[in-house]
């Protein structure tokens, strides 16, 4: 099998989004879970620039992936905001003590 | 090549090392990590701009603002037992990489398409200036969610012995 470099990129990205993906599943901590959901979009921006790239278009790409940078981060600072005031009002930032579906 | 192979398996185990680590600081510390090896890699892989915003974005802001938020919320060990199981987390996830391989692999074995000539500046101000306009937007409304999320509702009793205070001479 031929092995270029974008393989071992897509091979990378594979291995960050089910990081991720499994991170966000398991994971009870709200602010575990932002860290999670950051690997989560590492692995988005890499695949944004390698799709750039391999489709002939990297400027288009690459934007994209700065887009994905700036959503990103903000999405991060809403979350550990809200992580914040869950743990004023709770006391905790377990997912599973915040919960009240259940009862 | 095989700096690529090493910095990417740097980036994969700094990741995996923020997933595991128990303490929230610790994991915040392997997620800057994380970013700053993802940075050289895509410069390495010919985009320098989209690099140098990653490692002061990702790396810098994102590291200060998730070591505030432990420093405010506190460190706090919660067990390790998840409300999904185990085994459906693992399926999950095999099922959605299994999906997004799927959607890429076609696009690794077809030819490389001829490169346009558009520079990366032109495509990111003039090209997508609607995703430009969107991320200022974006940044302000996330700047102003977050005061509003994180600003202290001021006691009544306060406002009404100033309000006293100033209409008493």
């Amino acid at each position: 099998m031929n092995v270029n470099i974008w393989t071992i990129v897509m091979v990378a990205v594979f291995g960050l989004v089910a990081m991720g993906l499994y991170g966000l599943l398991i994971i009870r901590n709200l602010i575990k879970i932002v860290v999670a959901l950051q690997v989560f979009a590492k692995g988005t921006i890499l695949i944004m620039v390698a799709a750039g790239a391999m489709s002939g278009k990297p400027a288009v790409g690459q934007s994209l992936a700065i887009t994905v940078i700036v959503a990103d981060t903000v999405v991060t600072v809403m979350a550990l905001a809200l992580a914040i005031q869950v743990r004023r009002w709770s006391g905790t930032l377990d997912t599973r003590v915040i919960s009240r579906l259940r009862r | 090549m095989w700096i690529q192979i090493l910095v990417l398996g740097s980036t994969l185990l700094c990741a995996l090392m923020a997933i595991r680590a128990s303490r929230l600081l610790v994991s915040a510390l392997w997620l800057a990590g994380c970013s700053a090896f993802l940075a050289l890699s895509i410069a390495l892989l010919g985009a320098p701009e989209v690099g140098v915003v990653e490692l002061s974005v990702g790396a810098g802001l994102v590291t200060v603002i998730f070591v505030f938020a432990i420093s405010v919320a506190g460190e706090e060990t919660v067990g390790v037992q998840s409300v999904v199981p185990r085994p459906v987390a693992w399926t999950l996830m095999a099922l959605f990489v299994l999906l997004l391989a799927w959607l890429c692999v076609p696009g690794l074995v077809a030819p490389a398409l001829p490169r346009d000539a558009l520079p990366f500046l032109r495509a990111l101000w003039v090209e997508r200036s609607l995703d430009t306009v969107l991320q200022v937007a974006m940044i302000f409304s996330g700047v102003l969610g977050s005061l509003g999320l994180l600003a202290e509702r001021r006691e009544a009793g306060s406002v009404s012995r100033k309000a006293g205070e100033g209409a008493a001479p």
